[in-house]
């Protein structure tokens, strides 16, 4: 594969003899793409990430991803039980810092679950079941590479790096996490042995 | 900075900091008492209100995050106690201290909206959030089970 990138962009560059067109980049190779997933699945498997993504219908909290105070379980929609939807203490946005610790984070979108028919499950998964399963339509919401990219925008992936006074962020820069992924999306998304 | 809320019916405005919670605004600016403090965190459901029909724990609320959805406390829920809640909560004799109780009556309004006719099991899901030191929870269970007979038209 990689010859055939060299050759490409060889052809490119005698193209560029005659006219101004910029060079195609090479697209990643399968060694890079896997390099990249492992920043990837550092992200994903951040307290962050993966107290939403449990194994099991309990949503995780802290650091230490312990199960969540008060039984608080997915529900039937992902978004908690009637009566004790996940909105009921996770408001549309982190409260001030001057409400303390322990106050409940909250994000625009609403505070949510995968749903219980795609649990899309990140805690204690190996890393080739993960990229398998993140990218599978069939477990993750019926989203193709373009749909799970623009879903790392919206703000419950975001809230991972600005969750609020007295937590923890994704150690991974957010920045580098989306350059990982476009790295292993353009490599065609190759999982690890 | 000024405020409208929509509170129990009628539209409300308080001189409040943008990031005071709700419940202070209830408690202390509209001595409407009935709310509870508990916790501060979000962890006993003491101060639980609706939003829109929607339980929230008012003392995570900043008040202006609250806009143009309507407020209903424990006092909006009928004039005169006569809510099949509350109606529910007066046969079964359900309260001992009485702290939590309008945080559970709340609640189990709530869930009645989306479940009329619960089970054991969805009551204790509900309920979860709503902490009682007197542990009423047998009365409540029983209570909610009374409301939801009341509100189909059950004697």
């Amino acid at each position: 594969m990689r010859s055939a990138a060299m050759i490409a962009l060889a052809l490119v560059a005698c193209g560029n003899a005659r006219s101004p067109a910029a060079p195609v980049p090479a697209a990643p190779d399968r060694a890079a793409g896997v390099a990249a997933f492992a920043t990837v699945r550092a992200v994903l498997q951040h307290p962050r990430c993966q107290n939403c993504h449990p194994a099991g219908d309990a949503p995780l909290q802290g650091d230490d991803s312990h199960a969540h105070a008060m039984n608080v379980q997915r529900g039937p929609e992902g978004r908690g039980r009637p009566g004790e939807e996940c909105t009921t203490c996770h408001g549309p946005a982190n409260p001030p810092s001057n409400y303390g610790l322990h106050v409940p984070p909250g994000a625009i979108e609403g505070w949510r679950m995968p749903p219980p028919e795609q649990p899309l499950t990140f805690v204690g998964v190996a890393p080739r079941a993960l990229c398998e399963q993140i990218k599978d339509p069939a477990r993750n919401g019926g989203r193709d590479l373009a749909a799970l990219r623009a879903h790392l925008d919206t703000p419950l992936v975001t809230w991972g790096w600005a969750p609020g006074f007295g937590r923890a962020p994704v150690s991974t820069p957010y920045p580098a996490f989306i350059a990982a992924w476009e790295t292993w999306a353009a490599a065609g998304a190759p999982c690890p042995e | 900075m000024a405020i409208k809320l929509h509170v129990n019916g009628a539209v409300r405005e308080v001189d409040a900091p943008d990031d005071m919670p709700l419940l202070w605004v209830l408690r202390d600016l509209l001595q409407l008492s009935g709310t509870k403090y508990g916790c501060g965190m979000a962890q006993c459901g003491a101060c639980t209100v609706h939003l829109d029909g929607q339980p929230v724990r008012a003392c995570v609320t900043p008040v202006a995050t609250v806009g143009a959805r309507k407020v209903t406390t424990i006092e909006g829920l009928s004039p005169d106690g006569s809510h099949p809640v509350q109606q529910a909560w007066a046969e079964v004799d359900v309260v001992q201290c009485g702290y939590c109780q309008s945080g559970q009556i709340m609640t189990a309004v709530a869930l009645l909206a989306k479940r009329p006719d619960p089970t054991d099991a969805d009551i204790d899901a509900a309920l979860s959030g709503n902490i009682c030191r007197c542990g009423t929870y047998v009365r409540v269970r029983e209570a909610v089970h009374v409301a939801a007979r009341l509100q189909r038209g059950g004697k």
